[in-house]
């Protein structure tokens, strides 16, 4: 009894916090549709497996090609992001730019690409600007926290208040932050390389198009041939994606697969025509006014439900998976050849885009959030789980020895609950993100709707519907940001984000 | 001599940690003016407020003045030369101050040259800051303040780091290369060999400010009591 007005009274606990979101997950799961609906999932598993042992790569010509597209799409969309993103980082300052920069992350990159295949075409263009405006957005707020985070001293030694020269920046702003900018944009061509496979489930013509197809066909063994192409980019990045090679990477890109579209005026004139709202543009009674506008709600309201009971249970199986795995990769528990493995467990799980591990997820189990639940549980789990690890190597040692279940729940949990929160809540946009766009695969959450828009070419329905969801986005961050600032230390609040940035991957020597 | 600024009955406050608390006082000064010409040893324990009274010189001074600080506050991702040429970006354009950023200009290497030999950091100009000692990183500091060209100098302790003999030099220099100079020092034996003005400061008030020649050295003991 004690014990619970206590919990009730205390102003900042993270118990009951934890507690809120807890039940919040509980009473989602009973309103989720869950089901196991082949008829033997064992079975599409040993197959998958069998496949994964014998991967083959059936057209050497159309796989060299899709890893050429997956490489350029990702470098130039990169490259790009990282200037606009610079550029914003300058004026992150101003209330306007933060927006626009939130604006353009809030919609996921599958989304852009389903718009601007509209506009371009299956092209480069396309697919090029689905990574560069979301990466953009992202890129301009980190690299905008780590210019403000950077000390100000030097440039107030020249000038009182800090130059505001465009001269004072290079000299004294940017080469403080430089370091921290340049890590995390290596990081954003790993997440690069992810989506760019994923446009191809979309119809681009990466590595992600042939996997769909194989793993449609039930043709494992291409398929992994091409799942482990995907793990070898992401693993070789740090070999070649380094500043000094760039001069000659990026023309290269640029040179190999050129920026092309196939655009008329005609069709970009008609595209924005069509995103006019349908009363408005056919200029209908109002009963059917009335009518459209029911059918618009009950999609957005069926779309937002489902995306936001999704994304809760997500988020909390997201903490306990990285709380769990974290251990793979904690000092405090595994060391030497042991924690080498479960580091590249996590690795490799983080690698793998959830999109991937949706689709696989079907397959197997057959349609239901099921799927859904696991893919962005173990990717965004293996995210945090491998930086919580990371970083628990920094605090000291249990003063008080004991077994391996007692150290982590009296000393591993507590001591790093605050980062873990940290972690969690900087994921839950991106969650919310994820989890709308991957009703493309049939559950109903936004992305469902926003698709089948696309395919009765209901553009102005599609862009209402991809607002909604860039909303829910923006709504995440705020109330995070609020909850960070409300229960975590000063250096775990939104002012400082870049420190729980993600770190570009690195594996661990044993 | 002209007045280059005069402060009346200014009271500098910081803000309190605490919420809902007043302002406290750092420093309260009736009545200081400093002329063309001074060389100014700003002396006290620390704590009294020289470090206030010298940012709050700076703000009314604004442009006219040079300012070396107390920690040498350098960038240490960029080389000594580049710190140092940093003094000099409001006299170039954007465009001459981004090429020097990528190529260093043989004018501006042999200036910055000969403003570091006789600071003995002239060896170091393409060593990154951050691999300097302290008292390195105090001498381009001040190489940075000497750059900046301007009349009048404020510096907070921009010897602390270096031995007596080295130290007294460069002070010289400093005082030398500017027209005005107000220098806040611990060591006061050290201040007094190279200004003619002392601005004692005591309790957040002004206790002393007389010309050196005047100076007895039983004020000198008291101010630090």
């Amino acid at each position: 009894m004690h014990f619970f007005k206590h919990f009730l009274q205390q102003r900042r606990s993270l118990r009951r916090l934890t507690f809120y979101f807890a039940a919040i997950a509980l009473v989602c799961l009973a309103f989720a549709d869950i089901v196991i609906s082949t008829r033997s999932p064992g079975h599409e598993l040993w197959l998958m497996a069998k496949g994964l042992v014998t991967p083959r790569i059936e057209d050497s010509h159309q796989w060299l090609d899709a890893v050429i597209y997956t490489l350029t799409f990702s470098l130039q969309g990169v490259i790009l992001a990282a200037g606009l993103g610079f550029v914003l980082s300058i004026f992150y300052h101003l209330a306007w730019v933060r927006v626009l920069g939130a604006c353009l992350r809030s919609v996921h990159e599958v989304f852009w690409a389903l718009i601007f295949i509209q506009i371009f075409g299956i092209s480069t263009l396309a697919g090029v600007l689905a990574i560069l405006l979301p990466f953009g957005g992202t890129i301009a707020k980190v690299y905008g926290e780590q210019l403000e985070e950077s000390d100000p001293s030097p440039a107030r030694a020249l000038l009182p208040g800090g130059g505001t020269s465009i001269s004072h920046f290079f000299y004294t702003r940017l080469p403080l932050a430089f370091h921290a900018m340049r890590n995390y944009t290596a990081y954003r061509m790993e997440c690069a390389i992810r989506s760019s496979v994923v446009l191809g489930f979309i119809g681009l013509p990466t590595l992600g198009f042939h996997l769909e197809t194989a793993l449609r066909t039930g043709d494992y063994s291409s398929a992994s041939a091409l799942l482990l192409t995907l793990l070898a980019l992401v693993y070789s990045l740090r070999f070649w994606f380094k500043a000094k090679w760039l001069w000659i990477l990026v023309p290269a890109a640029f040179i190999a697969r050129p920026l092309s579209a196939q655009w008329s005026a005609a069709n970009l004139g008609q595209f924005l025509w069509d995103c006019v709202p349908g009363p408005i543009r056919q200029d209908w009674p109002l009963e059917k006014t009335l009518r459209w506008l029911l059918w618009l709600g009950e999609q957005i309201a069926s779309g937002v439900w489902n995306t936001a009971l999704l994304a809760q249970i997500v988020l909390v199986l997201t903490g306990i998976f990285a709380l769990l795995g974290s251990t793979l990769n904690s000092s405090h528990f595994v060391a030497g050849m042991a924690r080498s493995t479960g580091d590249g467990f996590l690795l490799i799980l983080r690698s793998l885009p959830e999109y991937l591990l949706n689709f696989i997820g079907l397959i197997v189990l057959g349609p239901s959030m099921l799927p859904a639940i696991i893919a962005m549980t173990l990717h965004n789990g293996a995210i945090i789980g491998h930086l919580l690890g990371g970083h628990s190597d920094e605090i000291e040692p249990a003063a008080i020895p004991s077994g391996p279940l007692c150290r982590f729940a009296y000393y591993y949990v507590p001591t790093l609950y605050q980062r873990f929160l940290a972690y969690c809540f900087y994921r839950w946009e991106i969650i919310i993100r994820e989890t709308a766009m991957l009703g493309i695969l049939g559950i109903p959450t936004l992305g469902f709707y926003i698709d089948s828009a696309f395919e009765f070419l209901r553009f102005d329905v599609a862009l209402i519907l991809i607002a909604v969801s860039a909303g829910m986005t923006l709504s995440a961050d705020y109330i995070s940001r609020k909850l960070r600032h409300q229960f975590l230390k000063p250096d775990l609040r939104p002012a400082h984000g870049s420190q729980i940035q993600m770190a570009p991957l690195t594996f661990r020597n044993p | 001599m002209s007045a280059l600024l005069e402060l009346k009955d200014c009271r500098l406050t910081y803000p309190s940690n605490a919420r809902n608390e007043a302002d406290k006082l750092a420093l309260a000064i009736d009545h200081l003016t400093i002329r063309e010409g001074d060389r100014i040893a700003l002396l006290g324990k620390s704590g009294a407020g020289k470090s206030t009274l010298l940012r709050h010189i700076r703000h009314q001074l604004a442009d006219r003045a040079s300012w070396c600080p107390q920690d040498a506050s350098l960038v240490p991702q960029l080389k000594v030369f580049h710190n140092i040429y940093s003094g000099a970006l409001d006299r170039h354009s954007g465009f001459v101050n981004l090429t020097n950023l990528l190529l260093p200009s043989s004018h501006f290497e042999a200036e910055i040259t000969a403003l570091a030999e006789p600071l003995g950091i002239s060896e170091l100009l393409w060593t990154k800051a951050d691999e300097l000692s302290g008292g390195q990183q105090q001498r381009v500091a001040i190489a940075r303040a000497l750059y900046q060209q301007k009349p009048i100098l404020l510096a907070d302790e921009p010897v602390s780091a270096l031995d007596k003999l080295q130290g007294r030099e460069i002070l010289e220099l400093l005082v030398s290369r500017h027209d005005t100079s107000v220098i806040a020092m611990h060591n006061a034996q050290l201040a007094l060999t190279v200004c003619n003005r002392v601005i004692g400061l005591k309790d957040q008030k002004l206790f002393l400010d007389c010309p050196v020649d005047q100076l007895s050295a039983d004020s000198i003991g008291q101010l630090y009591q």
